[in-house]
């Protein structure tokens, strides 16, 4: 995402959804900064993807994966 | 797409499934209400219920703010269309449900009225501004996420001192319709419904936060779990509701964590409590009259107001009585429970609410569940 106007009201950036580009409202994540994630709803940025929170989802859903596979390893 | 690709991933779905089928136990039986309809058209998509042990129950919930509206508001705006002087600016999932005697914006269009399709508010905006002579008429629907984009508008409408731009508000509250849906006779009476706990909304809940469900896990004793819209999501949330309910725990847990913030999004909610106030009550399609679950514009932006402009009445508009919309959006009955299912109803054809918009239970059921259960039926 590149970010253009200083209004805050009237912040637009321009969100990649893989491959189409939009026009998306910042008004409602000033905090968002160009390279962030965000997720869009109806033309408006409603919150920006916290990449570490994210990380956590994943490195749970990974480690259940795992404990399956060994799981599946030593049932009888 | 990142932060969505990841959370589709097969070999994990499995795993997840493999751990979901050992934490439920086998005597007990799981009953839950996705509320929202992005989780209902997750569901049907993936596959979701057939990855799942049979005690283990999705509810699809009224969360699809197309489903939800009345036919007796889809009459006004067409209605409103049909003036000369308007221009009424409307989501495009909106054009094609029936109101009464066959009507639809669509076919409004089609017959002349000057109907035009938007993705975004501020789209409705622009052509207020570009068309001064226009009477601009936004048809505003949806829950807490389609609400601040509508407070945008106004509020940017009144900076400009724009005389041209309404808002038809039709927004209502996921709160409210939880809240109607836990004290239902379907559920406390009749006992047809049977819900352990809610699979929460995803966006949603980024701007309304956690808090407002805390009040279901305290007083109706419910697990919720706010779960993002990706498969995985989706189905990390079925265990931790598990979890809950197997520990005899009903709290708010959030699954989303990427997303949604547990105080939601400040400036939002600050923008909707500006420009809007509770209406004592708001019709609801399949709920009826629910009581504080809809919003409507305050007098300090009276100007901006459809209602107030055009003195605009509800006139409460009874469905096509063989649709089952009603039930199926209370979770009382199934797409399949309804007789014009898949025969006069189709998403070409839809006599229902249910069956227009991708988020509901009966579109979603007919693209996708409905070779669920072929296949069953071979098999």
């Amino acid at each position: 995402m590149s970010v253009s106007g200083d209004d805050s009201i009237i912040r637009v950036g321009r969100v990649d959804f893989g491959g189409v580009v939009k026009e998306i409202n910042l008004a409602y994540t000033p905090e968002a900064q160009r390279g962030d994630y965000v997720l869009v709803h109806v033309g408006f940025a409603l919150a920006v993807i916290d990449e570490v929170e994210a990380q956590r989802t994943l490195a749970y859903l990974r480690e259940i994966a795992a404990l399956d596979v060994a799981h599946a390893d030593t049932a009888p | 797409m990142k932060h969505a690709e990841e959370y589709r991933d097969g070999r994990l779905a499995r795993a997840l499934a493999a751990r979901i089928a050992r934490a439920a136990a086998p005597a007990a039986r799981y009953h839950f209400m996705e509320f929202c309809g992005g989780h209902t058209h997750a569901i049907a998509r993936y596959g979701i219920e057939d990855l799942l042990p049979g005690n283990v129950r999705l509810i699809h919930g009224p969360g699809c703010p197309v489903c939800v509206l009345p036919v007796g508001r889809i009459d006004a705006a067409i209605r409103l269309a049909e003036r000369a002087e308007v221009t009424l600016c409307s989501y495009g999932d909106l054009m094609r449900v029936p109101g009464s005697r066959g009507t639809s914006l669509l076919r409004a269009k089609a017959a002349g009225a000057d109907i035009r399709m938007v993705y975004s508010t501020l789209d409705a905006l622009r052509i207020a501004e570009a068309e001064p002579k226009r009477e601009v008429v936004f048809f505003a629907i949806g829950f807490e996420t389609t609400t601040p984009p509508t407070a945008l508008a106004i509020r940017l409408a009144a900076d400009k001192k724009l005389k041209n731009f309404t808002v038809f508000c039709n927004h209502v509250l996921t709160p409210s319709a939880i809240q109607n849906i836990l004290e239902s006779p379907d559920l406390r009476e009749l006992g047809c419904v049977r819900i352990d706990g809610f699979i929460g909304p995803a966006h949603v809940s980024t701007v309304i936060g956690a808090e407002p469900y805390a009040f279901f896990a305290k007083e109706f004793e419910k697990a919720v779990v706010i779960a993002g819209f990706e498969p995985l999501d989706v189905m990390q949330s079925i265990l931790m509701l598990i979890n809950q309910v197997n520990e005899g725990r009903h709290e708010v847990e959030n699954q989303y964590g990427r997303a949604v913030r547990r105080q939601g999004n400040e400036r939002a909610k600050a923008d909707v409590a500006e420009i809007f106030e509770l209406r004592k009550s708001f019709e609801w399609r399949g709920l009826g009259v629910v009581p504080y679950s809809g919003l409507r514009l305050k007098s300090s932006y009276a100007a901006f107001d459809t209602e107030r402009r055009f003195g605009i009445e509800s006139v409460s508009t009874s469905d096509n009585v063989a649709c089952e919309c009603g039930a199926i959006l209370r979770g009382a009955k199934r797409p399949t429970d309804c007789k014009l299912f898949g025969t006069v109803c189709t998403p070409e054809t839809p006599m229902g609410s249910c069956m227009v918009s991708a988020e509901g239970a009966c579109a979603a059921h007919w693209a996708y569940g409905r070779f669920r259960d072929r296949a069953r039926e071979v098999s």
